[in-house]
C-alpha cells in the first residue's frame, strides 16, 4: 500500500488556516493563550509539535529556516525537525542566525539580536504559568481573565523567605504588555531580557496542550520580581573557552572524571561568529 | 582543545539503520505480512484503529508492523497519518439497534427478546497455554448473526425506569477540529474517552468499582457487530451508504437515588468503540457515568469523577510524548539549576 | 448615614428544599451581628449568600463603598465582585484549612492578599506579616513555618490575620471557634473582640453558641428552620427572649 501524499510543510491548508487564525488572535492579544485544535504530528507530542505546527503555518517557499535546541543547530531533535521541513517543504535552511527568516527554538533565544524580518518560534511544553500553583484549567482561565496574579508572587515570596533570593532559574514568568502573566517556555532566565522589546515576532506553540501565544515586535515584557529583590542574571566566572565571549550563556562541559570542567557558548552560531571576528 | 559535539545527523541516520535491523529480527525467520497481522492479530488492529481514531485496518496493520508491535507507537503512527487526511464531512449518526449483531449479552436480564449471543469471546476459555489448533482440524461453529435486535435499555425506558437517552439539542462537537475546553459537554467527553488509553481507562473504571467514585453498575448490554455508515454528500442531498464498520457498544445501567428535581431512576453510562474492544467499551461506559456525578448532584471527590483529571490525561499519544520528552537534552535548564544551586550553597556556607 | 451592607429579601433554595427564607436586614459600620441557631437552621446558608460565597436564589445585596457610593452586588461584574471581596471583605471559615493556603508558609499566607493588591516590596510585605503575627499572638519566628505545623487555635488566628491584613471593612465568620478546645476558644474570643473593636470592623458571625454571641455581638438574629424568628439587641434578647424558640435556647444555656 502507498502512504499518503503530503502537502507543503505536511499540514493540509485547512489546518494551516486554522493555525494562522489562532496566531493572528495571539498577536492581537499579546501573552494571551489562544486555544487551537493541535494535530498529531509525525513526531512525539512534547517534542516540539506545537512549534512545528506554528512553523508549518508560517513557512513560505522563500523562507530560510534555522532550528536550534539548547542553542545548537546540531542537537538531535533540532536535526530531526530541520530534516522534517526539508523533506516536507523543500525549503532552504541555515545555521546562521542573521540569514534565517524563521527560527524554531527549544530552550534558548539566540545571542544575536533579531530583526523585524524574523520570526522566532518557541516549542512550549506547559504554556500555563499558573499550572503548578493551580492545576485546573477552568480556574487558571478565570485568574487570567481577572488578572488575579497574587499567587505568582506568593511563589517568589516563598523563594526569598527560604533561599534569600528568587530561586527560579529557567521558565521564569513575565508580564506581557502590562496585562498577561506568561510562561516564556523553559528558556534560562538569562534569556528573559531578550524577550523584551524584540524587533522580531515571537510565537509560542504548545501542541500537546493545544495553545498558541505571541509577543508582537517591540512589546514590553517584564520579568516578575520584587522592588527590593529585582530580577537578576546569572554570571559566570570565566568567558567562553572557545570564543572568549563574556556575554553569552555558557554550557558546562565535563572534561574528565577528575572534576575538570570547561565552559563554552551554548549558542553555537554565536560562538563561531565571535571566533571569526577575532 | 575542546570541540563542540557534532554529528547529531549522523547519529540519527545510524539509529534508524539499527532500528530497521532490530525490526526485522532474524532474517532466517519469514517476514510477517501486513495481511497476516490484519487477520491474525485482529484485536491489536482493533485497538490501534480505535485509539488511533481512524477506521482503516490496513493502516493499523502496517503501523503495528512498523512499530514492532508497540501498540502505542502504532496508534501514534496512525494519528500522524490521520492529520494529513482532508476532512470532507460527517457521517450520519449510527443506529446501533440496526447492527448485524454477532455478540450480545446482558447481565441485567436472564432472557430477553433476541436472546443472549456469546459470539467470539475469550470469556469462558480456560487460560491454558496450548498449541493454537489449526482451524481445519476444529469443527466450524455456526456464526449467529441477528439483525434489528432490540436494545436492552429500551425495555426499561418504556416504564420510565431509566433516564431517556435523547439526541443532543446542539451540534455534536468534534475534539479533533476544535480545541477542547472545560467543562466539557458529554459528547466531547465521550469522544475523548473513545480515543483514550485502554489501560488508563480500565484502571479508572476499576477504581470506581472499588469505591473511589462508585456508580453501582450493571452491564445492561454489550453488543458487537457490523453496521453501515451513511453520509449525505452536499451535491446529492440524500443519504448514501459509504461502508460498513465493526463496532462494540456497551450500555451500563447505573443506580441513582434521585435528587430534588428527579425521582429515583436508573441512569446510563455509554461506551462505543471501533472493532472488537470490549474491555475498552466497558471501561468507557463506567468512566462516562462516573464523570456525570456532578451533573447528577452526587458527591464528587474521586479521581474518576474529575473531568479535567481524566480527560487531560487519557490520551496515550500525549502522555507518552511528554513522558518520553525527558530524553531530550535539557542541558541549558540543568546548567541554570547548577548555577543557582552552587550559589545557594556558597551563600549557606558563608553564613 | 448609609448602612454598610443592606440585605434585601435574600433567599436560598436547594431544589425543593428551602435553605433560608427571604431575609432582610442592614449591617451598620462597626456593628457586630451574630446569627444564632442550631445546625440546619439556615444560618450558614444565609451567611454564605450575603458574603458572596454562594449565589442566592433571590434577593439583593447593597453595599456602600469607601467613597460612599452604593452598589448592588448582583449587578457587578465578576471581576469587580472579586476585587471587593479581596479588598473590603474577609471570610473566616470554621475549618481554617478551607481559608488558608496550606501549601505555603504562614508568612506567604499573610502576604498573599497584599501581593494580590499589587504589593511588590518583599521587605514591607514581610514586616506587615510579622506585625500581624504579633497581633494575633503568634511568635514571629514561626513566620516561615507551614500552617500544617500550627495547632488548631494558631491556624484559626492565622486565618483571621490573613483576612485582616488588607484592612477590610466587613468580616464574615462561620463558627470561628467551632472545633477548638474550650480554653483555646476563650483566648480566641478575647482576641477577636479586641481586634473587631480596635479596627472598627463590621462583622457577621454565625454561631450555635450563645456565649459567643453574647461576648462579641451587639445585635443578634435567631434562626430556626430557615426563618428568622427573632432579632434585636443581643443583651435584650438574652435577658428577655420573646420567641418561644429563643426562650428555649436561652433557658438551655442558663441551665448549664
Amino acid at each position: 500500500m502507498s502512504g499518503p501524499v503530503y502537502n507543503f510543510a505536511y499540514l493540509n491548508e485547512q489546518t494551516k488556516r486554522m493555525i494562522r487564525r489562532a496566531i493572528l488572535k495571539a498577536v492581537a492579544i499579546p501573552g494571551y493563550q489562544v486555544p487551537f485544535a493541535a494535530r498529531e504530528m509525525p513526531m512525539p507530542l512534547g517534542w516540539g509539535t506545537g512549534g512545528v505546527q506554528v512553523t508549518a503555518a508560517c513557512l513560505t517557499q522563500d523562507d530560510i529556516l534555522k532550528v536550534i535546541d539548547q542553542g545548537a543547530d546540531d542537537t538531535t531533535n533540532a536535526v530531526s525537525i530541520r530534516k522534517f521541513f526539508v523533506k516536507t517543504a523543500g525549503i532552504a535552511t541555515t545555521d546562521v542566525t542573521d540569514d534565517a527568516t524563521i527560527i524554531q527554538t527549544r530552550h534558548r533565544i539566540p545571542e544575536t539580536p533579531l530583526n523585524e524580518n524574523q520570526i522566532l518560534v518557541y516549542q512550549v511544553p506547559i504554556p500555563e504559568p499558573l499550572r503548578f500553583l493551580e492545576p485546573r484549567e477552568t480556574e487558571t482561565r478565570k485568574m487570567h481573565a481577572l488578572e488575579e496574579y497574587g499567587v505568582m508572587h506568593v511563589k517568589l515570596y516563598e523563594d526569598i523567605a527560604r533561599f534569600g533570593e528568587i530561586a527560579t532559574a529557567y521558565d521564569y514568568p513575565a508580564l506581557v504588555n502590562d496585562r498577561y502573566v506568561f510562561d516564556p517556555s523553559p528558556i534560562p532566565k538569562f534569556d528573559n531580557p531578550k524577550l523584551n522589546n524584540s524587533a522580531a515576532l515571537q510565537l509560542f506553540g504548545a501542541g500537546r496542550e493545544k495553545r498558541i501565544y505571541a509577543i508582537p515586535p517591540h512589546t514590553k515584557v517584564k520579568s516578575l520580581d520584587f522592588e527590593d529583590f529585582p530580577f537578576s542574571l546569572p554570571k559566570w566566572d570565566k568567558p567562553c573557552a572557545i570564543c572568549g565571549s563574556q556575554t553569552s550563556y555558557l554550557d558546562e562541559i565535563v572534561m574528565d572524571d577528575q572534576g575538570g570542567r570547561m565552559f563554552v557558548c551554548s549558542d553555537t552560531d554565536h560562538c563561531r561568529k565571535t571566533q571569526a571576528l577575532k | 582543545m575542546y570541540v563542540a559535539v557534532k554529528g547529531g545527523e549522523k547519529a540519527i541516520d545510524a539509529a534508524h539503520q539499527l532500528l530497521a535491523e532490530a525490526r526485522r529480527g532474524d532474517v532466517s525467520v519469514p517476514e510477517i505480512s501486513i495481511r497476516q497481522i490484519e487477520e491474525q492479530l485482529s484485536l491489536a488492529v482493533d485497538r490501534v484503529m480505535n485509539e488511533g481514531s481512524l477506521y482503516d485496518r490496513g493502516f493499523a496493520s502496517l503501523a503495528i508492523k512498523q512499530s514492532r508491535g508497540d501498540l502505542i507507537e502504532a496508534i501514534f503512527l496512525v494519528r500522524a497519518a490521520r492529520t494529513t487526511l482532508a476532512r470532507f464531512g460527517y457521517a450520519e449518526p449510527l443506529d446501533t439497534a440496526k447492527m448485524q449483531t454477532r455478540r450480545r449479552i446482558s447481565a441485567a436480564f436472564k432472557d430477553l427478546p433476541g436472546g443472549q449471543i456469546l459470539g467470539p469471546t475469550f470469556d469462558y476459555t480456560h487460560r491454558l497455554l496450548e498449541e493454537v489448533m489449526p482451524l481445519e482440524a476444529a469443527q466450524l461453529a455456526d456464526q449467529l448473526v441477528v439483525e434489528n435486535m432490540p436494545k436492552v435499555l429500551g425495555l426499561l425506558g418504556d416504564e420510565g425506569l431509566i433516564e431517556p437517552a435523547l439526541p443532543s439539542a446542539t451540534t455534536v462537537g468534534d475534539i479533533t477540529q476544535d480545541p477542547p475546553s472545560f467543562p466539557m459537554p458529554r459528547d466531547e467527553r465521550l469522544q475523548s474517552l473513545a480515543r483514550g488509553d485502554e489501560g488508563f481507562l480500565l484502571s479508572l473504571a476499576y477504581s470506581s468499582q472499588r469505591g473511589f467514585g462508585r456508580t453501582h453498575p450493571f452491564a445492561g448490554e454489550i453488543r458487537l457487530g457490523e453496521i453501515e455508515v451513511s453520509f449525505v454528500p452536499e451535491e446529492l442531498g440524500f443519504e448514501i451508504v459509504i461502508g460498513e464498520i465493526t463496532v462494540t457498544e456497551c450500555e451500563m445501567i447505573n443506580q441513582f437515588k434521585g435528587s430534588a428535581d428527579v425521582p429515583p431512576q436508573f441512569t446510563r453510562g455509554y461506551g462505543l468503540t471501533f472493532g472488537h474492544c470490549e474491555r475498552k467499551a466497558m471501561s468507557v461506559a463506567l468512566v462516562d457515568r462516573a464523570l456525570r456525578s456532578a451533573e447528577l448532584g452526587e458527591e464528587v471527590g474521586s479521581p474518576v469523577q474529575d473531568e479535567e483529571f481524566v480527560i487531560s490525561h487519557s490520551d496515550n499519544v500525549q502522555a507518552t510524548g511528554f513522558v518520553e520528552h525527558l530524553k531530550l537534552p535539557h542541558y541549558v535548564d540543568f546548567q541554570s539549576e547548577l548555577i543557582l544551586l552552587r550559589n545557594l550553597r556558597k551563600e549557606k556556607a558563608a553564613e | 448615614m448609609n448602612s454598610l451592607l443592606s440585605v434585601s429579601n435574600i433567599a436560598k433554595n436547594y431544589g425543593d428544599r428551602v435553605g433560608c427564607h427571604a431575609t432582610s436586614f442592614d449591617l451598620w459600620p462597626g456593628e457586630v451581628m451574630a446569627i444564632v441557631g442550631e445546625s440546619g437552621s439556615g444560618k450558614t446558608t444565609l451567611l454564605k449568600c450575603i458574603s458572596g460565597q454562594m449565589e442566592a436564589s433571590s434577593g439583593t445585596l447593597g453595599y456602600t463603598k469607601r467613597d460612599g457610593s452604593i452598589v448592588v452586588l448582583q449587578e457587578l461584574s465578576e471581576a469587580e465582585r472579586r476585587f471587593l471581596m479581596r479588598t473590603d471583605w474577609g471570610f473566616v471559615h470554621q475549618d481554617a484549612r478551607d481559608g488558608l493556603r496550606m501549601g505555603v508558609s504562614a508568612g506567604a499566607n499573610l502576604g498573599e492578599r497584599l501581593m494580590a493588591l499589587g504589593g511588590r516590596h518583599y521587605g514591607r510585605i514581610r514586616s506587615s506579616a510579622e506585625d500581624w503575627l504579633q497581633r494575633v499572638e503568634i511568635s514571629t519566628d514561626r513566620i516561615d513555618d507551614s500552617p500544617w505545623s500550627y495547632s488548631g487555635g494558631m491556624r484559626q488566628r492565622l486565618q483571621i490575620a490573613r483576612n485582616l491584613v488588607t484592612a477590610p471593612r466587613i468580616i464574615f465568620m462561620d463558627e470561628p471557634t467551632g472545633g477548638l478546645d474550650v480554653s483555646v476558644q476563650a483566648r480566641l474570643l478575647d482576641l477577636m473582640r479586641g481586634l473587631v473593636r480596635n479596627l472598627g470592623l463590621a462583622a457577621v458571625i454565625v454561631t450555635h453558641d450563645l456565649a459567643v454571641a453574647r461576648l462579641l455581638s451587639t445585635r443578634m438574629m435567631v434562626m430556626q428552620g430557615g426563618n428568622v424568628v427573632e432579632t434585636g439587641l443581643t443583651d435584650q434578647i438574652l435577658e428577655d427572649p420573646q420567641a418561644p424558640y429563643t426562650q428555649l435556647l436561652v433557658s438551655s444555656i442558663l441551665l448549664v
